[in-house]
């Protein structure tokens, strides 16, 4: 379970997260909604410590993130895989080498054990045999299918999405949720995605959860934010196109 | 120039990358204030064809015609005025970021009209930021601004030359559904108020009906006009169908 408790966040003089209590419940697929700027993707860094809270505490399983040193953080980051709005991947390194890399960096395993982690984790997002193959022979949609088998392959128990379907046309948004989906339900994670996208929320999450001015708006279940009668979720609902 | 020829035309484009053809036998005409919005899946050539009709690209067949005129073969003043006629909102923004709000505009203005009147140039420069929303900010600079603002500065950059023909290459990526909506609004306020013409590429099929006035669907090597929301919605073409509707089944390959 993760759970934030007065999570207070400014950048100068711009306060982005104000006093904000959540909790997110361990196995479910939670759409963070909001518009641009009410700091939800700096929510979502704050789960992993790569932004610290002004005040405020954040408890993600039985660690409390907010009191960690950096070193201490690494063994959070093990069960938390977060996947980048761009796919990032290693430019470098063959498709295999860069699911791999955080096999390796993180976990002292046989090399059978890491072949055998990539290849699952590829045919977790319907990749087959492309190991070999280099990232800029890959089209954007496999690439982005490559980072997220790279994120998987660490076996995460928390996977967290920012913005996963941002730029995508209307087939790939869909193609990428049932990724999230499919994701999430095999491997049994708790999945924390950030999104403006209603209509991706509506479809795949468990729980939505609604920003603004860097408090909680509302939340609720898909059912529930269809009849919201919070002006900001009817705007949002109007994006919806069916 | 001939007033009476389309704004843009092509005839029998094609544009090919070594062996990799883009399109092939392209035509289609751009009236003035026409509503182009370019739609369909990624890789199908949209930016290409947008570069074509800035003349950003060459076709390797056809021609692209400015008003009557070989867009590849234009005279120097004929280019000018050209330049002069089409504002560009590039999908990063491509702002000046060493540059204030108010720099941003007047650069360009400087460049392409470097005699006009000074005071008139300001003036021209505060009531187009005052349209977008961005008079308070004048002093401040890009970095500064969120990205719904940076969005707006950017319009007011390709608008601020008063171009008859407008270029908007993913006016609403990255943004909230809330600030494209309110986004898209100003740009087709603006289109009214001076009669400009406009081409936008988007992925965003609620922004593609709210712009369009003739929706053209890109697939590799085919391109299907489809008309306006209601027309679209109805087409009878498979493809557009799954498109509009996100189906991960059917004759499109997702990513």
């Amino acid at each position: 379970m993760i759970e934030f408790k007065g999570l207070t966040k400014s950048f100068g003089k711009r306060t982005i997260l104000k006093n904000l209590d959540l909790k997110i419940e361990k196995g479910k697929i939670v759409f963070i909604l909001g518009m641009s700027g009410t700091g939800k993707s700096v929510l979502l860094k704050n789960i992993v410590g790569l932004l610290k809270p002004d005040s405020g505490e954040i408890h993600v399983n039985n660690f409390a993130v907010h009191q960690l040193s950096e070193t201490e953080m690494m063994e959070v980051r093990k069960f938390c895989g977060m996947v980048f709005q761009q796919p990032a991947l290693f430019d470098f390194l063959t498709v295999f080498e860069n699911v791999a890399y955080g096999l390796r960096k993180h976990f002292n395993l046989e090399e059978e054990q890491i072949r055998k982690q990539v290849k699952e984790s590829l045919e977790l997002v319907a990749l087959g045999d492309i190991g070999h193959k280099w990232p800029h022979e890959l089209s954007y949609g496999m690439k982005k299918r490559v980072s997220l088998a790279r994120t998987v392959a660490l076996k995460p128990k928390i996977l967290l999405f920012d913005e996963p379907t941002t730029g995508l046309d209307p087939i790939s948004t869909n193609r990428v949720n049932e990724l999230i989906l499919n994701l999430s339900k095999n491997l049994g994670t708790t999945s924390i995605v950030v999104s403006h996208d209603m209509e991706s929320a509506l479809s795949v999450a468990d729980h939505i959860v609604v920003l603004d001015g860097g408090g909680l708006l509302t939340q609720g279940t898909p059912e529930e934010m269809r009849t919201s009668p919070v002006p900001l979720v009817r705007e949002f609902l109007l994006e919806v196109s069916e | 120039m001939g007033k009476e020829a389309p704004i843009i035309e092509l005839r029998s484009v094609s544009l090919e990358f070594g062996e990799l053809s883009i399109f092939n036998n392209l035509s289609l005409t751009i009236n003035q204030g026409d509503s182009l919005v370019l739609v369909g899946p990624s890789g199908s050539g949209k930016s290409s064809l947008l570069k074509l009709m800035t003349g950003l690209l060459e076709p390797t067949g056809g021609e692209v015609l400015y008003r009557g005129k070989s867009l590849s073969i234009l005279s120097k003043t004929d280019h000018l005025q050209f330049l002069s006629e089409v504002g560009m909102l590039f999908q990063q923004n491509a702002l000046f970021d060493s540059m204030t709000v108010f720099q941003n505009l007047s650069f360009v203005l400087n460049e392409i009209k470097p005699t006009a009147n000074e005071e008139e140039k300001s003036q021209e420069i505060l009531k187009l930021l005052q349209a977008v929303g961005l008079d308070h900010v004048l002093d401040n600079f890009p970095g500064e601004l969120s990205g719904g603002m940076q969005k707006r500065l950017g319009i007011a950059r390709a608008l601020v030359v008063r171009p008859s023909l407008v270029f908007y290459d993913d006016p609403t990526a990255g943004l909230d559904p809330i600030t494209s909506r309110k986004i898209v609004n100003m740009i087709l306020e603006l289109q009214k108020k001076w009669d400009g013409t406009l081409v936008t590429v988007t992925n965003d099929m609620m922004r593609a009906f709210q712009l369009a006035g003739q929706c053209l669907f890109c697939f590799k090597e085919d391109f299907v006009l489809t008309g306006n929301e209601q027309q679209t919605r109805q087409h009878h073409d498979p493809r557009v169908q799954q498109f509009i509707h996100g189906q991960v089944q059917g004759p499109l390959e997702a990513l």
